[in-house]
């Protein structure tokens, strides 16, 4: 081979590119899309001024820039502590939770008299309280990043975290209701003005165990199996963790008064087990199963009541929210009137009625925003939604050990179901239960919760994307020798 | 493990689908129901946004709307008070709004059409479009007396109503109906206390949210033999002719006998129907309408405003409070053939024969105006919220034509020989012409009878100024004298001034 061979066709730059590739660590454009996020969150800021208060104060951008802060932080922390992270993943985060502070500041207003709202402090409020939430979840998210600077590390805790996890779904249950329930579900440990969402926290902890669980077991899971219809379903013993996992989801159904956690966790389950076992059998038992559960708790609350009325009584609103307009469909039928007056452009930041919308900064917060932003807003922020989920599966896909992709791919569906039992709860596709909306509910536990999701994803996908022999952020490539042989090169090719 | 990752991928994808495929309809197809439902607030508010123009009469506001610190920018008020509240209903945060509020809501918002022209200018100044402002042709005079009047009656009557129109433009000087309720309230932005005020109004026997000028039909007795007496005289009766009257008759076929008010009415065997009418006699007109048979008394019930169920008084033309159908109700046999005891009583305003007072005064009006029965309205111009534009002015029509100049004529002289030597003599005007009938209605046998009369007042000329119908629910015997004194406070009141027109 002579010298003389064209660089384009030369194999040695071929994989230089490639190399150049999976080398790049992104975390300027990480950088830039951060900065272009929160720059529209500082013009969202300044449009709910011209609308609420006639004027633009001067002091518009101090929330914008004080959210900028606290993302720069975790910014340089993952600078530093997980170099190949996906670098769309926090811009998107972050625009979600500045528009999130944004609106909860711009319902702060709404609710201030008149001649109190241009003096409102930037870090009084609903708004303020967020603001703090958000920088307490944003250190728990860098925290978590220092200390599990390998994901695998975390399978050694598997068992424990199983149990807390279900410690904290059933924490709530057993609780007397004036501890535990608001707003008649279940779902909460109060303590004084202090109140936490076990929940929240109880399906990160109940993944880890999942994932780890599964790894070991997909074995015998996808293997044994009978054939019937064509499909293959596993063995009556193997069947044992799905039916107590859906057990434990009806009994949350049942006692906690609430039918979007069941789901998340059962469909949390199911998606985990599919994706370790790769069997259509089990999507199609967990179908059957919570579908059938559902149903049955419609029936016994239609003709037994007692624990299954809430259910039904939900169900029942859900099919004819305008039944009872004033009563028990108000809040549906007030999301949905919020949601019509927005029509497909909004009225705009600052311009609509959120205060109208019964729990505007909790469940109907989307709704209470896509009157302001419209259906084209809305639509950009599932996008957004859709943006962190394909990037948190995309991580999942280029991980190379079993328990990361399992870990990834469930935490990404989970994010991607719990938004869509609230938006298709707050819309009228599904029975409206009580979920947060990630990122936007005000409230300090899901926040935490699922920025410790996305710290996860972060580190996962930093492992998929890091070259394999590359230490921190420097690739060692010796000038002039030949390129490194990369393992990591396209890993789709890399069979599970 | 990557293939049912990519499947995740696409069942996430396909979740989002459904997502925003729902928030298409929510947002998309179903927005123009949502925005405009009755349970969404924020057409309330944006309501209250711009202030609502003022509804005056004779250049005095009786409907205000008033600046407030509130979220609810204007706060709607009522100076006109319980007088005028039929008329112009009331304007609720919550619910619907009544009467001419409603009626006219859109140019009372600045909403209407109408107004484009003005929301443009706003548009480019960016003011705020006020409403446009609605002007009565109620006579403040005639609307003060006939609600004073009627409250203080001297039965002892608590319910009951009152119209003046004036005969040559239909134009309504005065509507009262009691008792009556105070509108402001209502309008009050704290609901809970507009819906305990309303409840309160809403759970009263008496029901004083009713307007019973419009709204109430009752057997007119007495007043409606002018209808039957119009019939006659189109079928070969003069006003002199003599009809067969007597103590007492009992028509064929039926077993109740019809008598006189007192034996000392048309004892006789023959009266003209010139001094049936001047007596009310029973037993005449009972017996005219046997022999008229139903059909003509029916087509001229119909000819004077009977059973027309889409008249509405507002602006002229289009809108306005809705008025009961008055009723002659059935005088047939359910074989089709005249039923003569029907018929008997019907033709003295009994049976089934239903009337609104608003109806009263319009055939009083057609007699007064030559037989020419004007559309009758209450709105004589729409007032630009600048007030120096005039949108829409009044322009009295002709409704229908009941009876010819010549049976006018002869219709007046009988009405006026009632308030010179009949029933109606309370209502005497010095210096006018007055015309009128009385009508005492049984309603049950131990219950008061419903007490009416109609009639007019024509000036030294001879042109009509005022034509009124009063009606005392129950006010008893002698209720009708009362009726026809008010009746002649009411047209005095009027002819002071006259109102708008």
């Amino acid at each position: 081979m002579t010298a003389a061979a064209t660089p384009a066709t030369s194999p040695a730059t071929a994989d230089e590119r490639s190399g150049v590739r999976l080398a790049r660590s992104r975390r300027n454009a990480e950088l830039s899309l951060l900065l272009l996020a929160m720059a529209m969150v500082a013009a969202y800021g300044a449009m709910v001024e011209a609308n609420v208060l006639d004027t633009i104060t001067p002091t518009f951008w101090v929330p914008a820039a004080a959210i900028t802060g606290v993302f720069l932080g975790i910014h340089l922390v993952i600078r530093f502590l997980a170099p190949f992270a996906d670098p769309v993943l926090l811009p998107a985060v972050a625009l979600l939770n500045g528009l999130g502070v944004g609106f909860l500041h711009r319902l702060d207003l709404a609710k201030a008299a008149p001649e109190d709202r241009a003096d409102l402090a930037t870090f009084a409020g609903t708004g303020g309280r967020q603001l703090a939430w958000t920088l307490v979840s944003v250190i728990l998210a860098g925290g978590l990043l220092a200390l599990m600077r390998d994901h695998r590390s975390i399978s050694r805790y598997a068992y424990t975290l199983g149990l807390a996890g279900i410690i904290l779904v059933m924490l709530p249950a057993v609780l007397p209701a004036s501890i535990s329930e608001i707003n008649g579900a279940k779902l909460w440990v109060r303590i004084g003005s202090f109140s936490i969402q076990p929940g929240e926290f109880a399906k990160l902890a109940l993944l880890v165990f999942f994932a780890y669980y599964l790894v070991r077991k997909r074995e015998v899971l996808s293997l044994a199996s009978h054939r019937f219809l064509g499909i293959d379903f596993p063995r009556g013993r193997d069947l044992g963790p799905v039916l107590v996992v859906w057990v434990i989801s009806l009994l949350v159904l049942v006692f906690e008064k609430d039918l979007g956690t069941s789901l998340l966790y059962f469909g949390m389950f199911v998606a985990t087990v599919y994706i370790a076992t790769e069997r259509v059998s089990w999507l199609l038992i967990g179908l059957v199963l919570f579908f059938g559960g559902a149903y049955l708790a419609y029936v016994l609350g239609r003709s037994v009541g007692g624990p299954f009325a809430n259910f039904y009584l939900r169900a029942d609103i859900w099919l004819d929210p305008f039944a009872k307009p004033y009563d028990e469909g108000y809040q549906l039928v007030q999301g949905l009137l919020a949601l019509g007056s927005g029509g497909l452009f909004g009225a705009g930041p600052g311009a609509g009625q959120p205060l109208l919308l019964p729990e505007v900064q909790n469940d109907f917060i989307f709704a209470g925003i896509g009157e302001e932003i419209g259906l084209f807003g809305l639509s950009a922020l599932l996008v957004i939604y859709l943006l962190i989920v394909e990037r948190g599966l995309r991580a999942a896909l280029a991980v190379r050990d079993s328990f990361g992709k399992l870990l990834a791919g469930g935490l990404a569906f989970t994010l991607a179901l719990q938004v869509f039992v609230i938006v298709g709860g707050i819309s009228k596709l599904i029975p409206l239960t009580g979920q947060t909306t990630p990122f936007l509910s005000a409230g300090g536990s899901s926040l935490m919760a699922n920025w410790l999701l996305i710290a996860v994803l972060l580190r996962v996908s930093d492992a998929g994307r890091r070259p394999v022999t590359g230490t921190g952020g420097k690739v060692n490539r010796p000038a002039g020798g030949p390129p490194e042989q990369l393992h990591g090169a396209p890993t789709e090719v890399i069979k599970p | 493990m990557n293939a049912p990752l990519r499947r995740v991928g696409v069942v996430v994808m396909v979740l989002f689908g459904l997502l925003f495929a729902n928030l298409n309809w929510v947002q998309g197809y179903k927005a123009d129901e949502y925005r405009t439902s009755d349970y969404n607030g924020r057409v309330q508010v944006a309501k209250y946004d711009r202030k609502r123009g003022n509804i005056e009469a004779g250049g005095t506001a009786l409907a205000v709307s008033k600046e407030t610190d509130g979220e609810l920018k204007y706060l709607r008020t009522y100076p006109g008070g319980a007088k005028y509240a039929h008329v112009l209903g009331y304007e609720p945060v919550n619910g619907a709004a009544t009467g001419l509020e409603r009626a006219e809501n859109d140019f009372l918002a600045g909403t209407s059409d109408q107004l484009i022209v003005n929301r443009l200018r706003d548009m480019v100044t960016g003011d705020r479009t006020a409403g446009g402002n609605v002007l009565l042709t109620l006579s403040k005079q005639a609307q003060d007396v006939a609600y004073d009047q009627l409250r203080n009656n001297n039965r002892g009557v608590n319910k009951g109503a009152a119209v003046a129109i004036d005969p040559r433009t239909g134009a309504v000087q005065a509507l009262v109906s009691i008792p009556s309720f105070d509108p402001t309230p209502l309008s009050s932005h704290n609901t809970n206390e507009a819906a305990a005020a309303y409840g309160k109004l809403e759970q009263d026997r008496d029901r004083p949210l009713r307007n019973r000028a419009l709204g109430e039909v009752l057997p007119p007795g007495s007043t409606f033999k002018i209808v039957v007496a119009a019939a006659a005289l189109e079928n070969g009766i003069g006003k002199d002719t003599n009809i067969s009257a007597g103590p007492s008759y009992t028509p064929p076929t039926s077993g109740e006998s019809i008598t006189n008010a007192v034996p000392s009415i048309c004892p006789q065997s023959q009266v003209t129907l010139m001094k049936a009418v001047t007596d009310s006699c029973n037993t005449g007109f009972a017996k005219l309408g046997v022999q008229l048979g139903p059909d003509v008394i029916k087509e001229k019930a119909r000819a004077f405003g009977f059973e027309q169920e889409d008249l509405t008084v507002g602006r002229l033309g289009e809108g306005g409070l809705a008025v009961e159908a008055s009723r002659t109700g059935s005088m047939e046999n359910p074989d089709g053939g005249a039923d003569p005891a029907a018929l008997a009583q019907s033709s003295i305003g009994q049976r089934d024969v239903r009337m609104t007072p608003l109806e009263g005064a319009m055939i009083a009006a057609a007699v007064a105006n030559n037989g020419s029965q004007m559309r009758p309205y209450l709105v004589r111009q729409l007032l630009a919220p600048d007030r120096t534009t005039v949108y829409d002015t009044a322009n009295p029509r002709e409704l229908r034509r009941p009876v010819s100049g010549q049976v006018a004529a002869d219709l007046r002289d009988m009405m006026v020989s009632v308030v010179q030597n009949g029933t109606g003599r309370n209502a005497q005007i010095n210096g006018y012409t007055v015309g009128g009938k009385t009508g005492t209605a049984d309603v049950a046998p131990g219950v008061p009878p419903h007490s009416w009369f109609i009639g007019f007042a024509l000036d030294k000329d001879g042109n009509p100024v005022s034509a009124v119908c009063v009606l005392l629910e129950n006010g008893g015997d002698g209720g009708s004298a009362e009726a026809a004194r008010i009746a002649g406070q009411i047209m005095r009141a009027a002819i002071a001034e006259p109102g708008g027109r």
